[in-house]
């Protein structure tokens, strides 16, 4: 894999190398990173980029930027060839280095970033770059092979053995190998409502692997999870708030990926997903308390029906999202907790899992 | 100075105000009715018969003031009136007198300039002035001016005015600073600053109100000749001059003439100052050197900038589309032509026999019939058919321009800026009478960048300080456009931005808004033109102004290619492992070609 980021970043600027010495200006070829670039795959199962390309010829005016992203290929093939890496912010001190090229403030460096990433259609850890979020929890029936990082030697972590607290997914999965009887994976958007279902070893219960996604799921958990589903051929559940944010940032994004690194979400999605709750349904089911939606809500409501093409292709979530916005209302995950502390083991998640065949694709 | 007087027209005797005309206009009949009156001596019958149908209206104003007349003779059943004692038409008759038209204009003053202290200093100095480069020019003299005001008490200053002209005949000058409404410029339809012979008389009756001091005046005609000094006072009742001092006095100048005056003002800086008419003044006039003595500050002395004199302007005969009814009515009367024809020919410009008989074949009214036989309708006949025909524009040769060269250079010399241009358009005619307009610019440089524009405004070479509001060039520097040309502007105001704004206004007769001559009347034509003047120049600002942007984008492009061509080669060197040569020769190459692309 390094070697071959290496030579992708050398035939990029060889080219540019060229192009310059034959009196021409040089340009170089993104793809487009937006939501009206990508398309849903159903076979497939995420979102792919429909190829439009936005194109930066060096001129006056983006000599400035071409300029920095010449010097972040530069900073990158040398992570890559020391196998290191920087994380965005000390890339972006990095860059104080290059005087009059320097970066004034982060999101500059992690824009041109995101550029150099889709430039070469692979992921900013292949070119070294690693994120400072953290990668979500673990708990469950599964025990995990790592390798030490000073012996090389596998090192086997056992997921049922860290008591109240939870194995960390670490930002690079590629290498892990996997150990399950579990039946199936529940992922849970609240840190919260995770530690409840930990604390009464609701994956002994159930026989399954819990994971919390601390809000959008990153990169890394959402490859984890999908390495782990491939790999036993297990189902994956979805357990969000019952709202707008839970069910097109946090779910659709785990489910097929995201519009900004559409060149990625082959990699970086999880197709076998499945929406277990809370549904709009669930809110009338088990009369629920709620909230009204607020503005943002509603706009987000409204623009996944309207410009989402993974909503767009499943009817069962337009009819659900339009039966939400009709409602007005949103309910958390936490709200089950009006039956009883316990009514979402006890009660809601038996009950759900009777019919996974029913749960919203 | 010879004869200096304001005034109403020339064309006043022909082109009588019709009956329901604006009150302005029942003014000026009324100051002509009062000047022929004076002038041939003998009152009611010559002052009733020109006055005409404006008569009454003209003699309605000053009344209430004048005379104590009752406001309702007769009002049958009224209560105010039962317990009086009412006129009749006799006692009233004994009541009606004339006005003396110094009483109506001491009594009227504002309608002169005088209207507050710090106006009435800088009127006062005006009419001063404008004499003075009248007389001198007329003469054939290259006016070289002094003024000097000097405070003699708080609110009191003495203003004397210098030139070196070509004097007064000593029997004239009590008359010419005496007598309100005297002067030889009034019946010649010609280019200059003054037109009525007020103006001078007015500063002075303004002086005499407000601290009792006669006007003094000094003036020589030649050198062998004695100077005279004169000390004069005027009678506001009878409109004549009271001379105090009449002597020979020793000068040091060949020939000229000095006025001195003491009066209540204010003096101040800034804008519609003395100082700024005087600035703008010598701007107007390159062809006069012009030195002025404040009370405070600095001395302002501008040599002239070039010593050609401004070509004489001509007198010319009023054209026939100007011409209004009662003026046409009293020409056919007075006119030597002993055919209809040949009057219209011999009174009128641009009117050859072919044209003064399609007039008359228009009109249905006979070319060769004697002019004073024709009826009241056949000379509305005549009225109306005038528009009908095709005439040409009356000939420019009367009226004479600054010039784009000298207003350039003058601008120069007054305003420190970056850019500066000039336009003077090519003669028009609104309602009969040439004009032409003249504009030119200052930009950038020390003039304040976030206020409204400066406009200096100009009538025949004279700068008008007050009612910019009313004015015709704000008008139109207000329905110009200045967003074309790269300055900000807001809905219905002057732009903004550091700009000297000029503009001249030349005519032999510039139409005022009232006797103070203070705004320009907004006829369409002259706003038509004055548009077109400031669009000219504005159009060669804007042409600077992206000019000026384009040299900083060039440079902005010069320093960006400076400092971020070089990482591009570093870049290159690491990802590619160039040596220290080939990274300079893609510098090298780059800068070139970047360079030489022409978007940015």
């Amino acid at each position: 894999m390094g070697t071959a980021t290496v030579k992708k970043i050398e035939q990029t600027a060889g080219e540019v190398h060229r192009t310059i010495l034959k009196r021409q200006k040089p340009r170089l070829r993104f793809p487009l990173r937006s939501l009206s670039n990508v398309k849903y795959d159903p076979k497939r199962g995420h979102f792919e980029m429909r190829g439009r390309k936005k194109e930066r010829t060096l001129t006056v005016s983006t000599v400035k930027t071409f300029a920095q992203t010449l010097r972040m290929m530069a900073l990158s093939k040398e992570l890559v060839a020391q196998d290191d890496i920087a994380t965005k912010r000390e890339a972006y001190y990095v860059s104080k280095n290059w005087g009059e090229a320097r970066f004034l403030e982060q999101p500059e460096s992690d824009a041109v970033m995101d550029d150099v990433e889709a430039l070469f259609e692979v992921n900013r850890e292949q070119i070294g770059f690693v994120p400072e979020e953290k990668g979500g929890e673990v708990s469950g029936k599964l025990s995990i092979i790592d390798r030490d990082s000073e012996t090389r030697k596998p090192l086997r972590i056992d997921c049922t053995r860290f008591g109240s607290g939870a194995y960390s997914i670490p930002i690079s999965v590629e290498h892990l190998k996997f150990q399950t009887e579990a039946a199936f994976i529940l992922v849970i958007e609240t840190a919260g409502m995770f530690q409840r279902l930990v604390k009464h070893k609701y994956w002994k219960t159930a026989n399954c692997v819990l994971v919390s996604m601390g809000g959008v799921p990153t990169r890394a958990c959402r490859r984890f999870i999908r390495r782990l589903a491939d790999f036993k051929k297990i189902p994956v559940y979805v357990f969000v708030d019952g709202d707008p944010y839970g069910i097109s940032n946090i779910y659709r994004t785990l489910k097929v990926g995201s519009g900004n690194a559409a060149h990625l979400n082959e990699y970086f999605c999880v197709p076998q997903a499945r929406y277990l709750g809370v549904t709009p349904q669930d809110i009338v089911d088990y009369k629920l308390p709620t909230h009204p939606l607020k503005d943002v809500d509603i706009k987000r409501a409204r623009d996944a029906i309207k410009n989402d093409p993974f909503f767009q292709h499943h009817r069962a979530w337009v009819d659900a999202v339009e039966h939400l916005l009709k409602m007005g209302v949103r309910a958390e995950q936490q709200a089950l907790a009006k039956w009883g502390l316990n009514y979402v083991i006890d009660t809601y998640l038996p009950e759900k899992l009777k019919q996974p065949e029913k749960f919203l694709p | 100075m010879e004869k200096r007087g304001r005034a109403v027209k020339a064309a006043a005797q022909r082109r009588r105000p019709k009956p329901g005309a604006k009150r302005v206009k029942g003014k000026v009949v009324q100051m002509e009715l009062f000047r022929s009156a004076a002038a041939a001596g003998a009152a009611a019958e010559a002052a009733a018969a020109p006055a005409g149908d404006a008569a009454p209206e003209a003699v309605a104003a000053p009344a209430p003031a004048a005379v104590k007349a009752p406001t309702v003779a007769a009002r049958p059943g009224g209560k105010a009136a039962a317990g009086r004692r009412r006129e009749t038409a006799e006692s009233l008759g004994k009541r009606q007198r004339e006005i003396s038209v110094a009483e109506f204009f001491q009594k009227n003053r504002h309608l002169l300039g005088f209207d507050n202290p710090a106006k009435a200093l800088l009127t006062a100095t005006k009419e001063a002035v404008d004499n003075s480069l009248d007389a001198s020019e007329e003469a054939g003299l290259l006016p070289e001016i002094e003024v000097a005001i000097e405070e003699l008490a708080e609110d009191r200053f003495r203003l004397s005015v210098t030139d070196n002209g070509p004097g007064i005949v000593r029997g004239q000058i009590p008359r010419v600073f005496g007598k309100l409404l005297y002067g030889s410029k009034f019946h010649v339809l010609r280019q200059s600053r003054g037109q009525q012979g007020i103006g001078i008389s007015a500063a002075g009756m303004y002086a005499q109100l407000t601290t009792g001091r006669p006007v003094r005046i000094t003036s020589r005609t030649a050198a062998k000749k004695p100077a005279h000094f004169f000390e004069i006072q005027i009678d506001t009742a009878k409109n004549e001059p009271k001379v105090l001092t009449d002597r020979e006095v020793e000068w040091d100048r060949d020939h000229g003439t000095r006025v001195e005056m003491d009066l209540a003002g204010t003096y101040k800086k800034g804008r519609r100052s003395v100082d700024d008419y005087v600035m703008q003044s010598a701007l107007a006039n390159p062809h006069a050197t012009v030195r002025y003595r404040p009370p405070k500050g600095d001395e302002f002395h501008r040599e002239r900038l070039t010593t050609g004199l401004p070509r004489e302007p001509q007198a010319i005969r009023p054209h026939p589309y100007g011409v209004e009814l009662g003026a046409l009515i009293a020409m056919l009367r007075s006119t030597r032509g002993r055919t209809l024809k040949s009057a219209l020919q011999s009174d009128f410009s641009r009117v050859s026999a072919n044209v003064a008989e399609e007039i008359c074949r228009a009109a249905g009214v006979n070319p060769e019939a004697r002019p004073k036989s024709l009826d009241g309708r056949q000379v509305e006949a005549l009225f109306r058919a005038i528009p009908k025909v095709k005439i040409m524009a009356p000939p420019a040769a009367s009226i004479v321009p600054i010039g784009e060269a000298l207003i350039l250079e003058g601008l120069k010399r007054a305003v420190k800026a970056d850019f500066y241009t000039s336009a003077t358009r090519p003669p028009a005619v609104y309602r009969g009478n040439p004009f032409l307009v003249e504009a030119g610019l200052a930009y950038g440089g020390d003039l304040p960048a976030e206020e409204l524009i400066d406009l200096w405004r100009f009538a025949n070479r004279v700068p008008l300080q007050y009612q910019q509001s009313a004015c015709a060039v704000t008008r139109a520097a207000i329905t110009t456009d200045w967003r074309n040309y790269g300055l900000q502007q807001g809905k219905g105001a002057l732009p903004i931005g550091p700009l000297v704004l000029f503009v001249n206004v030349a005519s032999v007769w510039v139409p005022f808004t009232s006797e103070s001559k203070e705004a320009v009347a907004s006829y369409p034509e002259i706003i038509h033109e004055l548009r077109l003047g400031l669009q000219e120049v504005g159009r060669r600002l804007g042409a600077f102004l992206r000019h000026r942007q384009r040299l900083a984008e060039a440079e902005k492009k010069r320093s960006y290619i400076e400092s971020y061509i070089p990482h591009i080669g570093i870049a290159l060197r690491e990802i590619l492992g160039l040596s220290e040569a080939e990274e300079q020769k893609v510098v090298k190459t780059l800068t070139e070609t970047l360079e030489k692309s022409r978007t940015p």
